[in-house]
């Protein structure tokens, strides 16, 4: 049945597949209820657009001008709020004269977290690196030596305080979660029994009651004449619910490591210490990092609740700028708009780097 | 051999997108009862044009008839034609969360309409035409990968079809599971059902089959019987081919 | 066969793994007590110094302060623990019915992602990234905010059909004041014979095979008990409807801007991870099981029933659970619009009794309960429907 065989070229479809009409047809008409929603949206949307951007854009006021605002009211957003008081929104009650130093201390901060964050910096000296950056940041905004004015830390407040919070508690947080994920997994009962209560006692409230609980007791633990600082309460609060969430994230990757590579350590005569330092922590924490990542947004975003127990970071400065000062204060909304913008694109940012950093590992897994 | 198409296609063409041209000017008839093994090289369109059968897939051009209905868009012959083809899939597809026997009496039950206990008595005979009637209170996922196929060919053997559809069904199996399934397989053959399987297993072939297609590129380069094929294939890509599966 | 005893365990040697597994023990055990102890003794060293009380027998004493909105009957003469009861409960209201409200608009959202329309996936995934990313006591502001000052004030409040108010003073709508409990006596009876006729449908499929609609009858069921419950009640028709006075709306029930800024902030919030939840339960499902189904014959409607939400359930059940979970908690935000919920009413308690310890005790217990009991029920559940593996 041998038919002579003559190969047939490639052709272009008939039906034009890709492209911005097929693409249109397909995706805002495929049939009369999807029609409808499209013809619904687009008119919604052109009917909010224009008075929405003359709110916020035309009609708005940008100067520092309390007058022209209550004159705008209604009509114009008073972005003149944030340009009268983002200092105090951002830098909270820190002296006016040495807003330099928060300036320079969040951006040495942001810069290591951005320089973490790149693959090329992954090596042991990372962590001398952050010693540094903390040292560094922490006597910029403390003062008392190299002739710079001492400010208490009660005074601490904005942008700095919520990046600080967030940084500092993971930071801690870290060693302190692994120890207790290891001690979960552990086969002896008293140390795990420690562990799951610990876990499941802090999973179950809520930050505010842990943020009390800093605030109100910790003082009264301490022995006689020994004082601490506010912030010290509120990054040992912060820094001991982040690391029950993250003893759990990490307790995830340790049971994805197979049994196969323990026993593989154990017949090489790897002492148990050695082998979660060599073999099963590097696997189980790379496993774990876009985990980690939602973590430390989760936590970011709960800096906000500082308030609390009176430390003024973005919400808190903000109201302190607006409460006393009854020029502005009919102009709350602009002034909240302008910190979601900024807690918006710090999330953002951090949530499309843990987009990456998963598909970077889901990549060096496939063949 | 009834020498009347129970599959026909008559210039199946398929893209792709606009430009990747998947299934080009393919013409096959099959008769009733006729065991056809389609093989070729990845990426070759083997399994698109048996999923095109069952309208798995859908093709742009050209005609094809399954069973004396023309497979269009038109939702009700679709659902005839599945009635009349069952498919059993490279990874068994089983529903994870039903048991062995309750993923055999789904479709008699809820397409056909049939009775519980007369869709059970149904399943239970294809157990055992498939050696694993034990298993029946089973989970899928409780059972080893070559059992799990065989699950797979009784649920699409309880339709009675007409037509049964193999796309590589012991790819995805360790070594020492192929044989259970192709010894079911060759017993289904001997009983007289359409079968056209896409498989890489060429003693299968050999065994059961009364045409072998091979296909390159979106296109049937050779049909032939089987003994024909692997002992004088006439094509260049042919020969290239089969010394590739064969010489290892 | 001669019967042969396992060989004797050796006497304990300090190189064992079992010796030094409790001796490790033992002296975790030794240090967190003696940490405990520091702790506790230091606590009681300050406590006396500050002239700080301690002791439960405060939850006896007169409160003294009034709360903005209760669900039972209080007064400011009633004691600490009644406050604090009424706390609780304010926080359960807020609780219960953010869950519902949230399920629907995050299972909503969620589904919308899917849709062929491309605007409504990208409105979808717009509304998710949105809330996610910005902080929730934020929003609870922004929403509060917006309510105090965009809405009019009480004399001059909105209304839809003179039936629905809405103004600073809050939603005013309304209520039946007499019959509730019969026609909700009478529903809950409806739906106990709604299960019965589901079950008796179910098998009457397996017998004959036909299947019909089970949603209708059972539904009318429902109905026909609810108002055989009103009739059973004297068919009252007296209604509380609010009316617009000089100075406020009166009558009705009203829910305050307060409790409407935290459900609708805690809602609007929950709602985008619960979309994503649902997201990824209904991309788990691999396409191979509706290509399955499809091949069966299955058509769409059977396909989703059948195979696909059995298998998303199973994936979308356990994190809703902790969203669930994480409304509860957020619902301590409270305290920052005022709302009077169990936090911001312990609180109170604090600065006025000054019993910080044993107050923040409370607040944990009855987070703990509602987590506890939660992952109780999740763990239950788990079991029962997980897939069965080798």
């Amino acid at each position: 049945m041998a038919v002579t065989f003559t190969p047939i070229a490639s052709r272009p479809s008939p039906v034009k597949v890709t492209g911005f009409m097929p693409w249109v047809r397909r995706n805002l008409f495929n049939d009369w209820r999807s029609s409808l929603i499209t013809l619904f949206v687009i008119g919604l949307v052109l009917y909010v657009l224009p008075g929405l951007a003359n709110w916020a854009v035309f009609n708005s006021v940008v100067r520092a001008d309390a007058d022209a605002c209550q004159a705008a009211r209604g009509t114009g957003a008073c972005w003149g709020v944030v340009t009268e008081k983002y200092r105090i929104i951002l830098f909270g009650r820190f002296p006016y004269e040495e807003h330099w130093r928060p300036l320079l201390a969040t951006s040495i901060m942001i810069s290591g977290l951005v320089l973490s964050c790149i693959r090329y910096f992954w090596k042991p000296w990372l962590v001398i690196m952050w010693v540094g950056v903390l040292a560094v940041f922490f006597t910029l905004m403390g003062g008392g030596v190299f002739g710079l004015t001492p400010v208490r830390t009660d005074v601490w407040g904005g942008l700095p305080l919520t990046v600080m919070l967030a940084t500092l508690s993971i930071f801690l947080a870290f060693p302190i979660a692994i120890m207790v994920a290891l001690g979960r997994r552990s086969n002896l009962p008293a140390i795990r029994s420690v562990c799951i209560v610990y876990i499941e006692l802090i999973r179950g409230v809520p930050l505010i009651s842990v943020l009390f609980m800093a605030s109100f007791m910790f003082p009264l633990f301490m022995p006689q004449g020994v004082t601490i600082d506010v912030l010290v309460r509120v990054v040992a609060g912060i820094t001991l619910f982040a690391a029950a969430y993250m003893a759990e994230i990490i307790r995830g990757g340790l049971q994805a490591v197979s049994k196969g590579q323990l026993e593989a350590a154990d017949t090489l005569g790897l002492s148990y210490w050695q082998t979660q330092r060599k073999i099963v922590l590097p696997q189980a924490l790379a496993m774990t990092v876009p985990s980690m990542m939602g973590n430390f947004i989760s936590i970011f975003k709960d800096t906000s609740l500082v308030f609390i127990v009176s430390l003024y970071e973005l919400v808190g400065a903000m109201s302190l700028a607006l409460n006393s000062d009854v020029n502005w204060r009919p102009f709350k909304i602009e002034a909240y708009l302008f910190i979601t913008l900024i807690y918006f694109t710090f999330c953002i940012a951090m949530s499309r780097y843990s987009l990456w950093v998963e598909k970077q590992l889901s990549a060096s897994k496939a063949r | 051999m009834s020498q009347e198409s129970i599959i026909k296609f008559d210039k199946v063409n398929k893209w792709y997108g606009n430009d990747f041209h998947v299934l080009r000017d393919i013409d096959l008839d099959v008769a009733k009862g006729e065991r056809i093994v389609v093989c070729g090289p990845s990426g070759s369109g083997k399994s698109t044009l048996i999923r095109c059968i069952n309208r798995l897939e859908e093709h742009q051009q050209g005609h094809l008839t399954v069973d004396g209905i023309e497979l269009t868009d038109d939702v009700k012959a679709i659902d005839k034609v599945r009635k009349n083809v069952g498919m059993v899939f490279q990874q068994f597809n089983l529903f994870p969360h039903l048991t062995v026997l309750e993923n055999l009496t789904l479709s008699p039950m809820w397409v056909s309409n049939m009775p519980k206990k007369e869709a059970e008595e149904r399943a239970m005979q294809q157990l055992e035409r498939v050696r694993i009637a034990e298993q029946a209170a089973k989970y899928p996922l409780q059972l080893s990968g070559g059992q799990q196929q065989r699950v797979a060919i009784a649920r699409a053997l309880c339709l009675t079809p007409k037509i049964m559809l193999f796309d590589e069904p012991t790819s995805a199996l360790d070594p020492e599971m192929i044989k259970e399934v192709l010894d079911v397989m060759v017993e289904m053959a001997d009983q007289g059902i359409t079968m056209i399987c896409v498989t890489h297993e060429m003693g299968f072939a050999k065994a059961v089959a009364d045409r072998v297609i091979f296909m390159d590129q979106g296109q049937i380069v050779e049909e032939n019987t089987p003994e024909a094929f692997f002992n004088n294939p006439q094509n260049e890509r042919s020969k290239d081919f089969l010394s590739k599966i064969l010489g290892h | 066969m001669k019967h042969q005893q396992p060989p004797q365990k050796r006497a304990w040697s300090l190189n064992s793994r079992a010796t030094r597994g409790i001796i490790f023990q033992a002296l975790t055990l030794a240090l967190v007590a003696a940490g405990v102890w520091f702790l506790w003794h230091n606590m009681q060293e300050n406590m006396r110094i500050r002239g700080i009380e301690s002791g439960w027998d405060f939850l006896g004493s007169t409160a003294g302060f009034d709360i903005g909105e209760t669900l039972v009957e209080y007064h400011p003469s009633e004691s600490y623990g009644k406050a604090i009861w009424v706390g609780v409960l304010n926080t359960l209201k807020v609780a219960v019915i953010g869950i519902v409200l949230t399920t629907l608009v995050g299972v909503l959202i969620g589904v919308g992602r899917f849709s062929r329309n491309a605007l409504v996936r990208g409105l979808c995934y717009g509304y998710v990234e949105l809330f996610r990313n910005v902080p929730i006591l934020l929003q609870l502001l922004m929403w509060y905010l917006i309510f105090i000052e965009v809405l009019p004030p009480s004399n001059e409040a909105w209304n839809v059909a003179e039936l629905f108010f809405l103004s600073k003073g809050g939603l005013a709508f309304p209520f039946p004041t007499e019959g509730v409990g019969q026609v909700l006596a009478g529903a809950g009876i409806g739906l106990v014979g709604a299960w019965f006729w589901r079950d008796r449908k179910q098998k009457q499929f397996e017998l004959t095979g036909q299947d019909s609609n089970r949603i209708w009858g059972p539904a009318a069921l429902v109905l026909i008990f609810a108002v055989a419950g009103w009739a059973v009640a004297g068919m009252p028709t007296n209604w509380s409807v609010p009316k617009q006075l000089v100075f406020m709306v009166d009558g009705g029930v009203a829910a305050t801007p307060e409790f409407m800024a935290v459900l609708v902030g805690l809602v609007i919030y929950t709602a985008a991870f619960i979309a994503e939840v649902v997201r990824s339960g209904i991309q788990s499902v691999s396409a191979g099981q509706v290509e399955a189904a499809s091949a069966l014959g299955l058509n769409q409607k059977q396909n989703m029933k059948l195979v696909v939400l059995p298998q998303a359930l199973r994936v979308i059940i356990p994190p809703m659970t902790n969203q669930y979970l994480n409304l509860t908690k957020n619902s301590s935000l409270a305290v920052a619009v005022g709302y009077p919920d169990v936090v911001s009413i312990a609180n109170t308690t604090i600065n006025q009794s000054g019993r910080a310890v044993e107050c923040i005790a409370i607040i944990m217990l009855v987070y703990l309960t509602t987590s506890l009991s939660t992952s109780a029920f999740m763990n239950w559940y788990n079991q029962r429907m997980a897939i069965k593996e080798r």
